[in-house]
């Protein structure tokens, strides 16, 4: 879009004025440094999310400037100065129904993309595997009921351990507030449905380059669903107040290849005293029914 | 009756001293104090925001040391101060109580007692909300309530907070509440039965048309609050268990009360903003309001459609996706009554003669950044777009360019369009326009920002924020200490004018300004009206 084109010029030449450029690892995905628009879509949900945000913002874009145009001509106009003599005017019934009118024709030009994109992605497709969040004050619990149904806690690196996170893990530039100390770990191309609940208030379970947001609620379960098309490291923070510590909660996916997948499951199995899923490499979508 | 009662009725019985204010039942007295109070409240609540913006200044910790309860408290406390002891107070106590009166040519409100007792419990109500952070709230040392303004149960609940903070501030919306509803009674009783000969419904100015639809929401909501708070407070106290899912309650049952009172609450703090625009913006430009009727009945269906809309402050709780559906349309609905209106400002001005005096910046600015939060508020209506948006930065951005660049703009519109009629003299215009342009640079830069934190993906209320979102949050507290300074100008604004303002007389403003206020004397006499005026 030739606007955003546009915004982002401007911005790039602000940020590399104001700030020294960081480079961002071509695997890892989060916010960057003056960023003015979404984190690269990495589901067909948050593409579809993008492009019509992209339709809105020239939407509002132009009814904005129109507004200003409209505001700053009457202002120069009919100022005190250039027009002594104010009309009487009060009505103009054919103007008064095209500003009804015109109004409703855009909003049904943004509902009925607006109703696709929902149902697209509030509709959980037939999932492969299923993910299990829990929210906690102040940390996610994880569980993976299809694979022999191990879990394990994700707790936040604080800052003064990060230097050290990052050496042992071999990660160049670890991002203070996001790296958490395990991390969910999915297949690449792979449905996956991630059911949401919490132990003690709300939370909610973020993850921007998904386009994916549910609340965790004590007592309920929600779900919600992704298909992560490219594998890479994603970031995402607790999107609900849930206390002192709300800020402190941070949501790490990790999207590898199905193999590496199987591999990691492998292992989380053997070190929860569970036996291996299978001796020979399958197929994670056939994973979760042998699973149970 | 005796000799004495007789006579009484030949004095001028203006009482004097203190007694004239704690025991006023006069309109126009309660209404100083209710901006007094507004202005008192309103420092409070933007020093609270100028503190977090300090602290959010940076990465890392800067003034709260780590002190992330505080941080919670500090946002709680703002949210809750600005939205029920700056706003309400100003817009409907304030502008209200002193102007609905005049214009409907009545000598006073319909129930003066009331209207007393209606300021008092804002006393008590703003000491309790004040008290809470010097007790308990998630322990003993980390006092105050820091659930949000939404007072979201879990979290407000006795597990989660068990300090007695949760409940001075459950006790402190009660007391406004009653307040509030007290005040909406007394308006629509006044509006409907003490209008003056010959003014029907529709020759009410819009601005009394406003403050009726306002009132009617808060009767209606506001009740739905107080139960909500209620059930909380015996959840605390009382072993209920209305939102506690281990006793087959619900803690969406809450949100579902809270918005139900918390969306057409957002219309209570706007409307009367709308109706002081439409007066300021005729009178300014000379010429009177284009489409009345579109416009009073604009406001009449924003009221109604704003009571079922609630849920789009709750997309990612787990609705059902056709009640999303639901929501996103009918919250588009709005769009249309409020397009309405700023295009029937825009035909007002249109053709007119604007005289660019301090009140028709500050209403200008009002339409012009209220488009701006109104059309990302179409954005945010749309559920699927929302899961992108929800709980970050970009809702903040929203509501503030609606409510802090909307509300309070329209505020100060009506403050500065009334201040000679209210105390009798002129205040500087250079200081006027002064703070107004100093405000507008400082809220723009403060809240513009803030959408592009929130497409990002910052969440809202956070004490510190990923590396990442350094170079906005700064900017965005940069804009924060250039509206703290305007407000030293708006008090150094109201200091010269009592000081040293001019006297003026009944209408500084010309013809333009053809309310019945404008008859009076500036400031108006005690008793407004010893006969009543006739419209034509």
């Amino acid at each position: 879009m030739r606007l955003n084109k546009i915004l982002s010029a401007i911005s790039s030449i602000g940020a590399g004025l104001t700030c020294g450029l960081v480079g961002t690892s071509a695997l890892a995905s989060s916010s960057t440094p003056w960023q003015k628009s979404f984190q690269p879509a990495v589901t067909t949900v948050m593409e579809d999310i993008v492009e019509f945000h992209d339709l809105l913002l020239v939407i509002i874009t132009l009814t904005t400037i129109f507004v200003l145009i409209l505001l700053l001509y009457t202002m120069w106009r009919f100022s005190a100065k250039r027009n002594p003599i104010p009309s009487k005017t009060t009505h103009h019934a054919t103007l008064e129904m095209v500003w009804t009118i015109v109004p409703v024709i855009i909003l049904v030009v943004i509902a009925v993309p607006s109703f696709k994109l929902l149902y697209k992605a509030d509709v959980v497709p037939k999932a492969d595997m299923t993910v299990k969040a829990i929210g906690n004050q102040w940390y996610w619990q994880y569980e993976y009921p299809d694979h022999g149904k191990f879990g394990f806690a994700a707790n936040m690196i604080p800052d003064n351990e990060l230097a050290k996170f990052g050496k042992d893990n071999n990660i160049k530039n670890p991002k203070r507030l996001l790296e958490t100390d395990t991390e969910v770990v999915v297949p690449v191309n792979t449905t996956i449905r991630v059911q949401v609940t919490a132990n003690d208030v709300l939370h909610a379970w973020a993850m921007p380059a998904f386009g994916v947001k549910i609340d965790a609620v004590p007592g309920r379960l929600n779900q919600t669903w992704f298909n992560a098309n490219k594998e890479g490291t994603y970031y995402g923070q607790c999107s609900e107040l849930c206390g002192v510590n709300h800020g402190f909660m941070p949501i790490k996916v990790k999207v590898v290849s199905k193999a590496a997948f199987a591999a990691w499951v492998t292992e989380q199995r053997k070190a929860a005293g569970l036996l291996p899923m299978t001796t020979e490499r399958r197929d994670v979508a056939k994973l979760n029914n042998s699973a149970r | 009756m005796s000799d004495a009662a007789t006579s009484h009725g030949h004095d001028n019985h203006t009482p004097t001293g203190w007694r004239r204010y704690v025991y006023s039942t006069n309109h126009k007295d309660i209404g100083t104090m209710y901006l007094i109070f507004a202005i008192i409240a309103g420092i409070i609540g933007s020093g609270m925001s100028v503190v977090f913006r300090m602290e959010l200044a940076e990465p890392g910790n800067q003034i709260l040391g780590g002190d992330n309860h505080m941080f919670n408290v500090l946002i709680t406390a703002h949210g809750l101060i600005m939205i029920f002891f700056m706003v309400m107070p100003a817009m409907i106590g304030g502008f209200g109580n002193w102007i609905v009166p005049l214009m409907i040519g009545a000598p006073d409100m319909a129930f003066p007692r009331m209207n007393n007792i209606s300021f008092w419990l804002l006393i008590p109500s703003f000491a309790l909300l004040l008290a809470s952070p010097f007790v308990a709230g998630v322990s003993e040392t980390q006092t105050g309530v820091g659930g949000g303004w939404t007072l979201y149960a879990p979290l407000s609940g006795k597990v989660a907070q068990p300090g007695p903070a949760v409940d001075l501030a459950i006790f402190a919306l009660h007391l406004a509440g009653a307040s509030s509803i007290l005040g909406a009674a007394n308006f629509i009783t006044t509006i409907l039965n003490m209008r003056t000969p010959g003014m029907t419904l529709h020759k009410m100015p819009l601005f009394v048309w406003s403050i009726l639809v306002t009132a009617f929401l808060l009767l209606l909501s506001l009740p739905v609050l107080a139960g909500a708070i209620t059930m909380l407070l015996t959840d605390r106290n009382f072993g209920t268990t209305f939102f506690n899912p281990a006793g087959g309650g619900d803690p969406i049952l809450f949100q579902h009360l809270f918005w139900f009172f918390g969306h057409p609450e957002v219309y209570i703090l706007i409307l009367p903003g709308f109706g002081i625009v439409s007066q300021v913006v005729s009178t300014f430009s000379r010429k009177p309001v284009f489409g009345y009727l579109g416009m009073a009945y604009a406001m009449v269906s924003i009221g109604v459609v704003g009571f079922i809309v609630w849920a789009h402050h709750m997309y990612t709780v787990g609705l059902d996706v056709d009640t999303k559906a639901y929501f996103t349309a009918a919250t588009m609905v709005i769009a249309v009554p409020t397009g309405i209106k700023i295009f029937s400002w825009i035909a007002t001005m249109w053709g007119g003669s604007i005289e660019f005096k301090t009140p028709m910046l500050w209403a200008i600015g009002f339409i012009f950044l209220f488009t701006v939060g109104g059309v990302t508020g179409v954005v945010l209506a749309n559920a699927g777009v929302d899961a992108a948006l929800h709980d970050t930065y970009y809702v903040v951005a929203h509501f503030h360019y609606v409510l802090s660049l909307g509300a309070v703009f329209a505020i100060f519109s009506g403050f500065y369009y009334w201040l000679p009629k209210m105390c009798g003299r002129e205040y500087s215009e250079f200081l006027g326009k002064l703070h107004f342009w100093v405000t507008f640079i400082g809220v723009n830069i403060v809240f513009f920002p803030q959408h592009f934190l929130g497409l990002a993906g910052m969440p809202r209320r956070i004490p510190d924020y990923p590396d990442a979102y350094a170079g906005w949050n700064a900017i965005s507290s940069y804009g924060s200490y250039i509206s703290a300074f305007g407000v030293l100008i708006f008090l150094f604004m109201l200091f010269k004018t009592f000081s040293s303002g001019a006297k003026v007389g009944n209408n500084p403003w010309g013809e333009g300004a053809n309310t019945l206020e404008w008859t009076l004397s500036s400031p108006p006499p005690f008793h407004s009206f010893d006969e009543l005026p006739k419209i034509k």
